[in-house]
């Protein structure tokens, strides 16, 4: 379970979350949604403390993971991102090969044996539905695969890992229709085994895919619901104003 | 009654716009035709012409590189046309001696009384008189010679027929007619088999300079790679502290003063090393002469650091972020994240870094000039003199005549060094080329 209790964030001087309170239930798919430069993909990224690389910023608060503060000094952070594996707004591959892709967790996690990395990265690449177009090319480079492939593979490379959180920042903006409903399938199906957070642009999507929607506006969030009730019967009107496109 | 009163109104102000629209359609058409067409014209003509003069300076270039390399091989295709003995001399030798020719270094050792015995020069069992003209004196004094030394070919002859195993070194305006007792030495031309197995280079020997290459091959291939072996490891992780490590103060006054080592000039690197490298190599190695391939490859190495490091971490910060946070998010350390992913994508500029380093400690001329000792011997260890391609041809293209031996075999030194850095520049786009695909 994920949980914040009153996070605040700054990049230098600027507010950009203001006193973020919010649950996520395990096994679930959450969606944030709100205009650009919302904080929405900040808080996203909170949870793999991906914004420790950005030089300047300061956070208050807590965040928690099944109960366990990971911004506490006890943290190893390397361990934390093999429990919350993230999926980037443009796919990201490495310039190796596809198995090496997949592999690449496991190996940076001193993993050498051979069998258990190829029965792994064979699972994973099932996983995220890409095992049977690619199972004949595992030697060849992952730039030659089209987007919305290179986007399952860098899934895969998320799942190989075994985390129990995938956070998704805009996962499928780049991609065109039909590799967007395949990744949008992929995450029915991954909510079985992984608690997901998708960051996404696209209020549909967010309505097709998930239990629960968050809506941003200006670093905070104004309300967070079961995405039904989000989108059908809203009720602050700044998010009735938005999902009906009136503004953002 | 609306309706019906307004859609004849409305049918009345289309045709009165649309006639409006017309008119004005017309008004513009003849604008159009007149000045903007002109000025459009005017547009194009300039970017023709500007077209143009892109593609003109692009194939002067081309021309003016061709005309140098064409150059280049040409002047040292000339080399081989010279003969093996010293242009304006020949060899005669007494017609009983069986040799017709003799190479390059036979000659020498003859002349420098290495060889005593023509049987060691594959003729007979007989001790070898070698002559110079100032040997001239042991046998006639000047009045017997005459005045203008016309009776010099006639008393020649008669040494040589007089002196078997004798060998004479004459030069062509007094050489004797050929007969039954004196045998003219054909100098055949210099060969490429010669030159390129050859192991002394001393183009101004006489009666026959030797130009084998190997001496200086190996000292430029020696100093270049062991200053490459500095260089690089160095320039790397220089490169690396400063793309990945440093912080943001540190590097922007570490990065600029790095910059600024590559403008220093050669020379003042050279002096540099002169003064301070040679005399601390020699202490610390307690050596002979301080003036060696160590203190060359140094020297080199920290001429070659700036470019190796400027270019390799370009190359790294340029790295796309989403690449480094891929690899974090997947639980690799900063530095699994370098040397698994950071090193390998910049891989390209890495290469291009370590080839514009070696094309810099290769072709570098004034610096190892004056800290390598300039001996042209075949190295055997780091501390001894050595003697580079480059070196080479500054140090001795003005004392040699033009269009002589010495300068062709100059020219071809130059073209050795243009192919070297050729095949340096193929073989890392290869390795690129070979990282992009993986």
């Amino acid at each position: 379970m994920l949980e914040t209790r009153n996070i605040d964030f700054y990049y230098g001087s600027f507010h950009a979350l203001k006193n973020i309170a919010m649950e996520m239930e395990d096994h679930t798919v959450t969606a944030f949604i709100g205009p650009s430069g919302c904080g929405k993909s900040t808080f996203l990224r909170l949870f793999n403390r991906m914004n420790d690389l950005i030089p300047n910023t300061r956070l208050t608060g807590e965040c928690l993971i099944d109960g366990e503060d990971i911004y506490h000094k006890s943290v190893d952070v390397t361990n934390l991102r093999k429990r919350v594996g993230m999926v980037f707004q443009k796919p990201n591959p490495f310039p190796k090969s596809i198995f090496e892709n997949v592999a690449y967790g496991l190996r940076v996690a001193g993993i050498s044996d051979s069998r258990f990395v190829a029965a792994r990265v064979e699972e994973s690449l099932k996983g995220a539905a890409l095992w049977d177009e690619v199972k004949d090319k595992l030697k060849k480079s992952a730039f030659e695969l089209s987007g919305g492939q290179q986007q399952r593979l860098c899934i895969a490379r998320a799942l190989a890992i075994s985390p129990s959180v995938i956070l998704m920042d805009e996962p499928a903006s780049a991609l065109d229709p039909i590799s967007t409903s395949k990744i949008e399938d992929l995450i029915h199906i991954l909510k079985k085994d992984y608690t997901i957070v998708i960051v996404t642009h696209n209020m549909q999507q967010a309505a097709r895919v998930s239990d629960k929607t968050g809506f941003f506006m200006l670093g905070e969030l104004v309300e967070y619901n079961d995405t039904k009730k989000i989108f059908l019967s809203p009720e602050k009107e700044e998010t009735q104003n938005y999902i009906t496109g009136r503004f953002g | 009654m609306k309706i019906h009163r307004g859609a004849p109104m409305y049918a009345r102000r289309m045709k009165i716009r649309r006639e409006k629209n017309r008119r004005e359609k017309k008004l513009q058409g003849a604008h159009t035709w007149v000045r903007p067409y002109r000025k459009k014209n005017m547009k194009r003509i300039l970017e023709k012409i500007v077209e143009s003069v892109l593609t003109v300076s692009g194939a002067t270039t081309g021309i003016v590189i061709l005309l140098i390399v064409v150059f280049l091989f040409r002047e040292g295709a000339g080399f081989f046309r010279h003969s093996e003995i010293e242009t304006g001399y020949a060899l005669c030798v007494n017609g009983g001696n069986p040799i017709n020719r003799l190479t390059p270094e036979q000659i020498k050792a003859i002349f420098d009384y290495e060889i005593d015995n023509w049987s060691l020069a594959g003729g007979n069992d007989e001790e070898i008189t070698p002559f110079r003209m100032n040997d001239i004196s042991n046998y006639y004094t000047d009045e017997e010679l005459g005045e203008n030394y016309e009776f010099l070919p006639e008393k020649l002859s008669e040494i040589i027929s007089k002196t078997p195993g004798l060998i004479a070194f004459v030069p062509e305006q007094y050489l004797p007619d050929e007969s039954a007792d004196v045998k003219v030495l054909a100098g055949g031309k210099l060969n490429p088999a010669d030159f390129f197995g050859g192991e002394i280079w001393m183009p101004t020997a006489t009666p026959a300079p030797q130009f084998g290459l190997l001496p200086l091959l190996l000292g430029t291939l020696w100093v270049g790679l062991c200053a490459i072996l500095i260089a690089l490891p160095l320039g790397l992780g220089v490169a690396i502290y400063l793309g990945e490590l440093a912080g943001e103060r540190v590097r922007n006054l570490l990065k600029p003063a790095i910059e600024l080592l590559a403008g220093i000039p050669s020379v003042v690197y050279g002096f540099f090393g002169l003064v301070v490298l040679v005399p601390f190599i020699q202490k610390t190695f307690d050596l002979p002469v301080g003036e060696t391939a160590f203190a060359g490859s140094l020297i080199l190495a920290v001429m070659a650091l700036p470019t190796i490091i400027t270019v390799a971490e370009d190359a790294i910060r340029n790295t796309p972020q989403a690449m480094r946070e891929a690899s974090l998010g997947l639980g690799a350390n900063h530095w699994q994240t370098i040397y698994r992913v950071v090193v390998p994508y910049s891989m390209s500029g890495i290469s291009a870094a370590v080839v514009l380093g070696i094309g810099r400690a290769i072709g570098e001329t004034m610096a190892v000039l004056m800290v390598t000792g300039n001996a042209a011997v075949i190295p055997h260890s780091l501390f001894e003199p050595v003697r580079t391609i480059p070196a080479t041809i500054a140090a001795e293209l003005g004392e040699a005549p033009h269009g002589g031996a010495h300068y062709g075999a100059l020219f071809v030194l130059g073209c050795i060094l243009f192919l070297i850095t050729v095949v340096i520049s193929v073989m890392a786009e290869v390795i690129s080329k070979r990282q992009h695909h993986a």
